[in-house]
């Protein structure tokens, strides 16, 4: 599953990030394999979507959280 | 780490590097107070600020660099502080001070390391202990010194707890070295021996892995370099996993956390505010309340302005003899200068607004919950702010767009802002639709008001409908993503707030304020002056009238004799299939200084004594007649074709101006006027032929 699946409330782990063009900035963030991630909230219409990485609240759009591969904790 | 030498009294030149949201500028502004300049990096509109401040005898200049996530950068404003760093023995830095936010450790040491690979001396001023405190996090300070080795100095750039400490020792920083944390590949050294500068490794390879990005490696030597390290985002995305796997340990060794989970104050917040219900109505009310301080409350001191204005205009007037100087400063200048201020309260109120906004964090907010619709339109959720504030004004919306990162989005929050009906409309929409329902106007609902807001929102659709042409038409080298940091709401600090509105008024007053005054003269001049002859003519032919009426006609016959007038007249076959004669002609090129202007130039044209009651300029248009048909000029179709022509046209020289100084190209105000001004053309055109 990806991190755009999570529910509301829903802890994870990240054990992927895809390669895109992407990867590095969302690396940068601290979305790297083993970070933990808790989905926070959904914008109106389901995106974007904020993330609790760790302590900071980062928000994705839908189609960047598709390439955060997690595990549910 | 630290060589106690003799430290000498030589200037220092530091810089202040660090993540978004660390409390940098906060800290900038403690160290500096008010010994700061704001400038334009040459070339760019990304902000250079610097400041000093003296310290136990020693002078240390400040250079704030803009935030940044890491040293491969992803938008222009951190490609700025990365060329900074890499450049540093020709910026003269003496040492980095790394502002770090200690609730976010493990993120903001990502770059602390990279930092600290480039081998310039550098401190870490660790910030926002407190929050940390607040989510019963601790941090062993002196662990963290160790492992790290590094010079470590708690501060709170707040409330100036440990700034003191911290100014100590940037002193001794000059001395400072620090670990290497990551060494480039086999394959990355056999590149930087290509390089014969005397830097660190690491600072070499970002100085080709640059020039590569920007293609100022071709040809043969590029291929050569690519044969030995194939350039691609995997060299960074290995570097950012090398350098997390040395970090993590290093942060998980130095924190004590509480592992109970229980909410922060920002995320019991954050579920109201961005509550898909809750969220979008606490959104709008607040767009309510900006529009209405911008509109009713800078009404106020507007008014003083004016009247400031008028009394000394009148005073000089009495008090002057009658020559060309005297005009010039009552006619030309005065206007001009007060066509500056007035714009002032407005600005001051939007910026006021905005930095309350920012400095609180609920701007990321806005951009988080409008994301999704504006992204339609080739906007961003951070476009919502200027255009909402071009209600106003368009110029400081226009100045606010700086903190779009992607290029494409914020060129077409530029262009397409000024589409917003702003304020200066106003008047002219006002006497129009006067105009349009003069017997009605004791109706229940007040047609005048009904119109003026639909004209409002017309400027809103057709904005967004031109920002999605754009995102069609323009070209992107940049991706478009929106990857944002939510940060913790925190009080806006006052210090921070009035430092800014500060800068932004003197911004305003000596940039865009020089360019309207220059205008507002040479209006003042063509308006005022013409041929001779003509003239004098004119002089003679009222030599019989009483004094008052005389005063009227005089000067509207010599707007026509004037070389307004004369260009008025020369204009006219272009704006016949519009419906506009010779004399809306002149109103239509002297309210490019501004757009109200049109209500007192019409007011001279037609001789209205006082061009201040609106009701008397209005009864005067409606008698109007076209001298050769003997038709009313002011018809129903000619009514609404201005009003689609004031609307539409870009007839502001202050926001081309503006436009101009943020773009740093000739090209896009012009795009600007074209576009609009074409579009406005042909709209005035179907809207009089149908009405015809």
């Amino acid at each position: 599953m990806t991190a755009a699946d999570l529910k509301k409330g829903e802890r994870a782990i990240i054990t992927e990030v895809i390669y895109c063009d992407l990867q590095c900035k969302l690396l940068e963030m601290g979305c790297y394999c083993g970070k933990d991630i808790e989905m926070l909230y959904k914008a109106p219409f389901g995106d974007p979507i904020a993330f609790d990485i760790d302590g900071y609240t980062l928000g994705l759009r839908k189609e960047e959280a598709l390439k955060l591969i997690v595990e549910l904790k | 780490m630290l060589n106690l030498n003799n430290l000498d009294e030589l200037p220092l030149h530091i810089v202040l590097v660090g993540n978004p949201n660390t409390g940098k500028t906060t800290l900038f502004n403690t160290l500096t107070g008010q010994n700061q300049k704001v400038s334009n990096l040459p070339g760019t509109t990304i902000e250079e600020k610097k400041g000093f401040f003296d310290y136990d005898g020693v002078h240390v200049n400040i250079t704030d660099l803009p935030g940044t996530y890491s040293l491969y950068p992803n938008g222009e404003d951190e490609q700025i502080t990365t060329q900074f760093l890499l450049q540093h023995s020709d910026n003269k830095i003496d040492a980095i001070v790394f502002v770090a936010d200690a609730s976010n450790l493990e993120r903001n040491l990502l770059l602390y390391t990279q930092i600290a690979d480039l081998g310039v001396p550098t401190i870490i001023a660790l910030n926002m202990l407190d929050v940390l405190e607040q989510k019963h996090i601790a941090i062993d300070l002196g662990k963290l010194s160790v492992e790290l080795q590094a010079l470590i100095s708690p501060i709170n750039a707040r409330n100036g707890n440990g700034i003191k400490q911290l100014k100590n020792t940037i002193l001794k920083t000059k001395l400072a070295v620090q670990r290497n944390f990551f060494s480039p590949t086999e394959e990355q050294k056999k590149l930087i021996a290509l390089q014969t500068t005397e830097e660190t490794d690491y600072t070499r390879w970002h100085i080709i892995f640059n020039q590569f990005k920007y293609n100022k490696i071709e040809g043969e030597a590029r291929q050569q370099f690519e044969a030995i390290v194939p350039f691609s985002d995997k060299i960074i995305a290995e570097e950012t996993s090398k350098r997390f796997s040395i970090i993590h340990p290093i942060v998980e060794k130095v924190t004590l956390k509480n592992t109970a989970k229980e909410k922060t104050l920002t995320q019991k917040i954050d579920a109201i505010l961005l509550h898909p219900v809750w969220g979008f109505l606490i959104f709008f009310t607040t767009l309510f309340l900006i529009f209405q301080s911008i509109f009713r409350l800078a009404e106020i001191p507007k008014g003083w302005i004016e009247d400031l204005f008028s009394w000394v205009t009148v005073i000089l007037k009495n008090n002057l003899t009658d020559n060309t100087f005297s005009q010039l400063l009552c006619d030309g200048i005065l206007p001009g200068l007060a066509g500056v201020m007035v714009f002032l309260p407005q600005i001051i109120i939007l910026f006021f607004i905005l930095a309350l906004l920012e400095d609180s964090g609920y701007m990321t907010r806005v951009s988080f919950i409008t994301d999704r619709l504006m992204r339609k339109f080739g906007l961003n959720g951070k476009s919502v702010i200027p255009l909402i504030g071009s209600m106003a004004c368009a110029i400081p919306s226009i100045m606010a767009t700086r903190n779009i990162e992607n290029k494409k989005d914020r060129l077409i929050t530029i262009l397409v802002t000024p589409l917003m009906s702003c304020s200066a409309r106003l008047p002219v929409y006002t006497l129009l639709a006067g105009l349009l329902f003069i017997e009605q106007n004791n109706a229940i609902i007040d047609l005048r008001g009904l119109l003026i807001l639909g004209m409002y929102i017309i400027g809103f659709v057709v904005a967004l409908l031109f920002a999605f042409l754009f995102k069609l038409i323009l070209k992107q080298k940049q991706r478009s993503f929106f990857v944002l940091e939510l940060p913790d709401y925190r009080l806006p600090k006052w210090k921070n707030i009035s430092i800014t509105l500060k800068l932004k008024i003197k911004d305003f007053v000596f940039n865009a304020g020089k360019i309207i005054l220059i205008v507002s003269v040479i209006l003042w001049f063509l308006a005022s002056h013409g041929p001779a002859k003509k003239f004098e003519a004119i002089n003679q032919k009222y030599t019989n009238y009483t004094l008052a009426d005389r005063a009227l006609k005089i000067q509207s016959e010599r707007l026509e004799a004037s070389y307004a007038g004369s260009l008025g007249k020369t204009i006219e076959p272009a704006i016949k299939p519009l419906g506009y004669d010779w004399k809306i002609g002149i109103a239509l090129i002297t309210s490019f200084a501004a757009r109200e202007v049109f209500v007192g130039t019409v007011a001279t044209i037609y001789s209205v004594g006082n061009a201040d009651d609106e009701s008397a300029i209005t009864a005067t248009l409606s008698k109007q007649t076209n001298g050769e048909t003997g038709e009313k000029t002011y018809t129903i179709a000619v009514v609404l074709s201005l009003l689609m022509f004031y609307a539409f046209a870009m007839q502001c020289i202050s926001t081309m101006a503006v436009t101009y100084r943020e773009t740093k190209s000739i090209k896009w105000p012009i795009i600007q006027f074209l576009y609009m001004s074409g579009f406005a053309y042909l709209l005035s055109f179907i809207v009089y032929q149908l009405f015809k």
